[in-house]
């Protein structure tokens, strides 16, 4: 199966494990990840202010791309998946965005927001399905791991329609199916900071040890995320309370992918 | 621009009702930034709708809140209260001189893991 896919800026450059393990283990489970073509960086934040529209353009561009490409759009990095599922949103029922979003655009027909926007987790769950990886593990990862949510994969839930906002289970199922035991803390769904680090570089550092210190005191020995911030504050700014890693490097190590 | 406008393009840019706002403070009592908000998540709310504009402009807040959407997530009435942050800085970083970050600020602080997302979702957020 193959399915249009939309990287981002940062999996290009310091995320490319993220991307590179991904891609191995979705075709070692039969699915063939298409990058578009001529993709521009999403802008990493869904700007909220209702006269937005240039900052929305790139994202209805690779929305777009894959309605004329399977109708699907596979998104990795939780901050593209999150601007390009709201983006997406507004183009399917905000008529004054959609309106002026395609009077930019002039696309040959206009884009209302047919698009699926899948994350890569529900790929795995939902086309592949956990029952299917149980299987296809080699290397059962027998250890102890922290799901980090943050915010960006979750919230809004009435447009992101993810998880169950505040007791989430999938990244858990996810540890489960390739041999591990997931370790539910209470922080696993709060922000890491975000990007305030260069206005207030406090704040990062208080949230990600917050998040950190509550999965170790859970018994956690690792942290799992699909976020390059989140990945960047837990280990920057969490000063190695615990090992954070892409949940796709353990998918990768549990299906003998490795390189 | 009359005081009335400015009022009404902030409510606007925000695309929320404040006004459906019933005062229960969940919205402040979940923000993981609580106490770096010098105007907490409420009070931009309810600042908006008492029409406070000069002082939501001042706010230290706008720089501090994280877009995490916890407090959109609890408010039992559909009221968005980072929408009216975000619509604040928005205003805010779109004055003449007035944008958050400065380019030479960055690379004395900027250390060899620093994913792109963060420089580019920094400028998005405080830089017009």
């Amino acid at each position: 199966m193959k399915i249009s896919y939309y990287p981002g800026c940062t999996l290009k450059t310091k995320a490319k494990e993220l991307d590179v393990t991904a891609r191995l283990c979705a075709k070692a489970l039969g699915v063939e990840m298409e990058e578009i073509e001529n993709w521009q960086c999403c802008g990493a934040v869904y700007p909220m202010g209702t006269d937005e529209i240039a900052t929305k353009l790139s994202a209805v561009r690779a929305l777009d791309h894959a309605k004329h490409n399977g109708g699907k759009l596979l998104t990795l990095c939780s901050a593209c998946h999150n601007v390009i599922k709201r983006t997406n949103e507004d183009m399917k029922t905000n008529d004054d965005i959609r309106l002026r979003a395609n009077n930019y655009l002039k696309l040959d027909e206009p884009y209302g927001g047919e698009t699926e926007v899948l994350h890569y987790l529900e790929m795995l769950k939902n086309v592949v399905g956990f029952d299917t990886i149980k299987k296809a593990v080699v290397n059962p990862v027998n250890r102890k791991i922290g799901a980090y949510y943050g915010c960006l994969l979750l919230r809004p839930s009435g447009v992101m329609a993810f998880d169950n906002p505040e007791n989430p289970t999938i990244i858990e199922d996810f540890i489960r199916a390739i041999g591990g035991t997931p370790v539910v803390y209470p922080f696993r769904n709060e922000c890491c900071g975000a990007y305030v680090s260069f206005k207030n570089g406090e704040l990062p550092k208080q949230k990600s040890r917050k998040v950190l210190t509550s999965a170790k005191e859970k018994g956690a020995e690792e942290v799992i995320t699909a976020c390059p911030l989140c990945l960047y504050n837990l280990q920057v700014n969490g000063e190695g309370i615990l090992p954070v890693r892409y949940f796709t490097e353990l998918l990768a190590e549990a299906l003998g992918v490795k390189e | 621009m009359t005081k009335e406008e400015r009022i009404e393009n902030l409510n606007r840019l925000s695309g929320t009702d404040v006004r459906k706002c019933m005062k229960c403070g969940k919205c402040s009592g979940r923000c993981p930034a609580f106490e770096d908000m010098d105007i907490k998540p409420h009070q931009f709310v309810s600042m908006l709708t008492k029409g406070k504009i000069d002082e939501l402009l001042e706010s230290k807040a706008i720089w501090n809140c994280l877009s995490c959407m916890a407090c959109v997530e609890r408010c039992p009435r559909g009221v968005a209260p980072a929408a009216v942050v975000e619509a604040v800085r928005d205003t805010v970083v779109r004055m003449q001189g007035k944008n958050g970050i400065k380019a030479e600020e960055i690379p004395p602080i900027i250390d060899e893991y620093i994913p792109q997302q963060l420089l580019v979702s920094a400028y998005r957020k405080y830089n017009k």
